[in-house]
């Protein structure tokens, strides 16, 4: 049967046909929907939203021990995380597969950098297979399987954002039955890396390498097309079809092991044509990697960009040289731009306005309120990685002047903070640092579509589970202050951030409302605000909120003279169809000038977030959830 | 070199319903046959940000975006964003515009204003402009959340492919409740560009 799929979809039904038995994976875009979509459509395989990539990838490593087919899924940076437990598993490598699917994101839609983890598999002397569609996305990951079991290696699988986001067309298959039963074999010398080992291993490794090198040079997916002798394309992945759809007449070496490389092969190719080329994305590497084989590549990198993703207008470029033409501009004038805005009736607006207009140096981190570094809330001051913002306000207090230190705090999400923020925490506490760090707890792994995680209180298949409890957890590590904040009262918010930072303890500030988009914790609807036009003097204190419901009109002429006394020449108004009744822009208001309208709402909120809590939480007691 | 491949490019703002809509659109060419390809690029945000989606259709398609100014329909979801892609189209191409305004943020904070003469710059830049209230019709349709479904009907008029095609694949995408809304939306706009 053929089916239109994207390239996660395919690479969740390359698993399912595979046999796989366990899969886990942390969201990231743009790998999140391989496992959304093993969680919605594939109940033979067991799948679960792991803490963390690292923690993934273990799992998966050990359901391999037991004999299972184990996928582990992440984004290209989650592979960082990862990276420690698969150094190792190279060495081990695997008895049930383990195929680790890295979704590389070039061009940085929604990544903090555009690593090429092509040089992963290098590093870790594992062979990667790279697709160029969803039908070999699914391929490939079954190919995979048998070729992790064949040499005693974890594979890798890298999709690029253009492959897992698109859909092709894909023939799907039956089920097959894993080779490798399901049971505990103990054998030290194969798992136990103590240095001893180690050694041995290290040397099993470089054989296998030899082995996969020899074999890369008859692996059928990698494919020789010969036509025009003239021009010889050595390519991969997404740069093949770009390569294809501009050059189809050049001949061409399509690579579906882009590691190892074949000497032998690529020799082979090399003998036919007269001139060679490589087209890659991000990282000459195939580039080096031939030149280090002695290949005479005529054009590589020279021709192409390093930053930012390919495309077929690129590669046209590239190749033709002098002969291109860059088609004709539209004179439109400068356009405004629409870059991505948190969501009208985020719970989390509120902090980042009071962070704002006070002044504090905000070490942000990983997720939707990453926004607020963006105008007009311009809130945010540093973004690294996963939990990394704890760790910058401990080292940040660390170093300041007592006054300086008092300006620092620093901001992450709930799965944001599961992920990687758990460990900073304890070192604050643990190293006798002061630090204040908010929690915007929303509900949800909300930027990557709503995946649930373990203080959600499901698992990815719906089912009820424990519950994490972070103040229970904050006050076991050590922190001395926690407090669960109302996020629709900023009042109650400045309080909380004034006390905590001025108290020279340790503190943790949750500030508790459910993602404006989580239909499940809408318990409540709100009627939509308006702005009196005669009340509102334009004074633009509720555009700073940066809500994307509020506008501003300016008035021009006969009406700007009658609009004397006005400050700005303007008023502002609500776009009722997409304001969810929050409340804030009301007490940013000096004027009184919004009001409730009685319209129907079309958003809403929990109720209980809106009654205010009770300041700080006695540690025995209240648990905020 | 003959171009066998029909390039579509549709773009709006996030919550508009543009990857559903290029999902349908996909699925019904592949059940007119062809090969097909989609590739949807959502930024960041789940909302309010600019996407684009690209859907390519023929007998063998090979890259799964469009080059630059290969495009042979726009079909925008919103006005500014209709300018903001026009050079992605070819010289002879059709524009289909949802005459609808969105404002993004520069313009909210009255930092920006709102381009003006969008017609008129198109008009110069395709072969083909229709403009149709397709947010408007999707609220005569019942609701406006159909809007998609709206522009997918003017665009299925510009497609050899039969209507009833269209409407088997958009109902078994939909919950049963909403059929009859999006039946009225899609022929709503289907035919206010037959006019």
């Amino acid at each position: 049967m053929k089916r239109v799929l994207k390239g996660n979809e395919a690479i969740a039904r390359g698993a399912y046909e595979a046999g796989v038995r366990f899969a886990a994976a942390y969201p990231g875009t743009p790998s999140s929907e391989i496992l959304d979509t093993i969680g919605r459509e594939y109940e033979e395989i067991y799948a679960e939203w792991a803490p963390n990539e690292k923690v993934a990838l273990e799992a998966a490593i050990g359901a391999s021990i037991g004999g299972a087919r184990a996928m582990a899924c992440m984004k290209h940076v989650g592979v960082n995380v990862a990276a420690d437990p698969l150094m190792t598993l190279s060495y081990t490598g695997v008895r049930g597969g383990i195929v680790l699917v890295t979704a590389d994101d070039p061009g940085l839609y929604s990544s903090q950098n555009e690593q090429d983890n092509r040089n992963y598999a290098k590093f870790a002397k594992i062979p990667m297979l790279e697709p160029s569609d969803s039908q070999e996305a699914k391929d490939f990951v079954r190919i995979g399987f048998d070729l992790s079991e064949g040499f005693d290696t974890p594979v890798m699988v890298r999709s690029v954002t253009r492959i897992s986001h698109s859909k092709t067309v894909v023939r799907l298959e039956d089920r097959c039955q894993a080779p490798i039963p399901v049971k505990v074999e103990k054998n030290p010398p194969k798992w136990v890396m103590l240095p001893l080992y180690g050694r041995e291993r290290h040397k099993t490794v470089e054989e296998r390498l030899a082995e996969l090198e020899a074999y890369a040079a008859d692996f059928p997916e990698n494919r020789m097309e010969l036509n025009d002798p003239k021009k010889g394309i050595i390519t991969a992945g997404i740069s093949y079809q770009y390569v294809k759809e501009i050059f189809p007449h050049y001949s061409c070496l399509k690579l579906g092991m882009v590691w190892p490389l074949s000497k032998t092969l690529i020799q082979r190719f090399c003998d036919q044509v007269e001139e060679v080329y490589v087209v890659e994305e991000l990282d000459p590497f195939l580039e080096e990697n031939l030149k280090i084989m002695g290949f005479p590549v005529n054009g590589g990198k020279r021709l192409f960009p390093r930053c930012g993703e390919l495309n077929p207008l690129l590669v046209e470029k590239g190749l033709k040289g002098p002969d291109f033409r860059e088609p004709a501009g539209v004179e439109a004038g400068t356009l405004p731009p629409r870059p991505p805005n948190m969501c009208a009736g985020c719970p989390h607006r509120g902090i980042f306005y009071v962070l704002k207009r006070k002044g504090f140096f905000v070490a942000g981190d990983i997720g939707c309120y990453t926004l607020a570094a963006l105008p007009p809330l311009t809130a945010l001051d540093s973004c690294i990685c996963m939990g990394a913002s704890i760790g910058q306000a401990h080292g940040l207090s660390k170093v300041l002047g007592p006054d300086d230190r008092r300006r620092v705090v620093a901001v992450i999400g709930d799965s944001t903070f599961i992920h990687g923020g758990i460990t900073p925490l304890i070192d604050i506490a643990y190293n006798r640092g002061d630090a204040t760090v908010i929690l915007l707890d929303n509900h949800a792994t909300a930027m990557t579509g709503f995946q649930e995680h373990p203080a959600t209180g499901f698992t990815i298949r719906g089912e009820p589970t424990e519950r994490l409890d972070f103040v229970g957890l904050a006050k076991s590590v050590g922190i001395k202050n926690i407090r669960v904040t109302n996020p629709w009262n900023l009042e109650e918010i400045e309080r909380a951030i004034t006390e905590e930072t001025d108290s020279g303890a340790s503190s943790l500030i949750i500030n508790q409302g459910p993602c404006a988009m989580l239909r499940r914790e809408i318990k409540e609807y709100h009627p939509p605000y308006a702005i009196d036009q005669d009340k509102c003097t334009g004074c633009r204190m509720c555009l700073g909120l940066g809500c994307p419901a509020i506008s501003w009109n300016p008035v021009k002429g006969d009406e700007a003279a009658q609009a004397e006394g006005r400050k700005g020449k303007g008023f502002s108004s609500i776009e009722k169809s997409l304001c969810p009744g929050c409340g804030l822009c009301v007490q940013v208001c000096r004027f009184d000038a919004i009001y409730p309208t009685g319209g129907e709402a079309v958003c809403g909120f929990e109720t209980r977030s809106r009654e205010s809590s009770e300041g700080r939480t006695s540690l025995e007691g209240k648990h905020g959830k | 070199m003959e171009n066998e491949v029909t390039n579509i490019l549709l773009v709006g703002v996030g919550g508009q319903g543009i990857i559903v809509a290029s999902d349908i659109m996909t699925d019904v060419f592949l059940e007119a046959g062809y090969d097909v390809k989609k590739s949807e690029i959502h930024g960041m945000a789940q909302r309010g940000g600019s996407v684009t989606s690209h859907v390519r259709f023929g007998k063998k398609v090979y890259s799964p975006i469009i080059k630059q100014g290969d495009a042979d329909i726009l079909l925008a979801f919103e006005r500014l964003e209709a300018l903001r892609w026009v050079n992605h189209l070819r010289g002879d191409g059709t524009v289909v515009m949802n005459d609808h305004k969105i404002n993004p943020p520069a313009v909210n904070l009255g930092q920006m204003s709102y381009p003006e003469r969008i017609e008129e710059i198109l008009e110069k830049h395709c072969g083909r402009l229709h403009v149709l209230p397709a947010t408007r019709l999707a609220e005569e349709a019942g609701d406006i959340r159909s809007t998609n479904v709206v522009l997918l009907g003017a665009l299925s008029h510009l497609c050899s492919i039969r209507e009833g095609l269209w409407i088997d694949v958009i109902l078994k995408r939909l919950p049963p409740k909403v059929h009859s809304l999006n039946q009225r939306a899609f022929s709503l706009g289907r035919r206010h560009l037959r006019g």
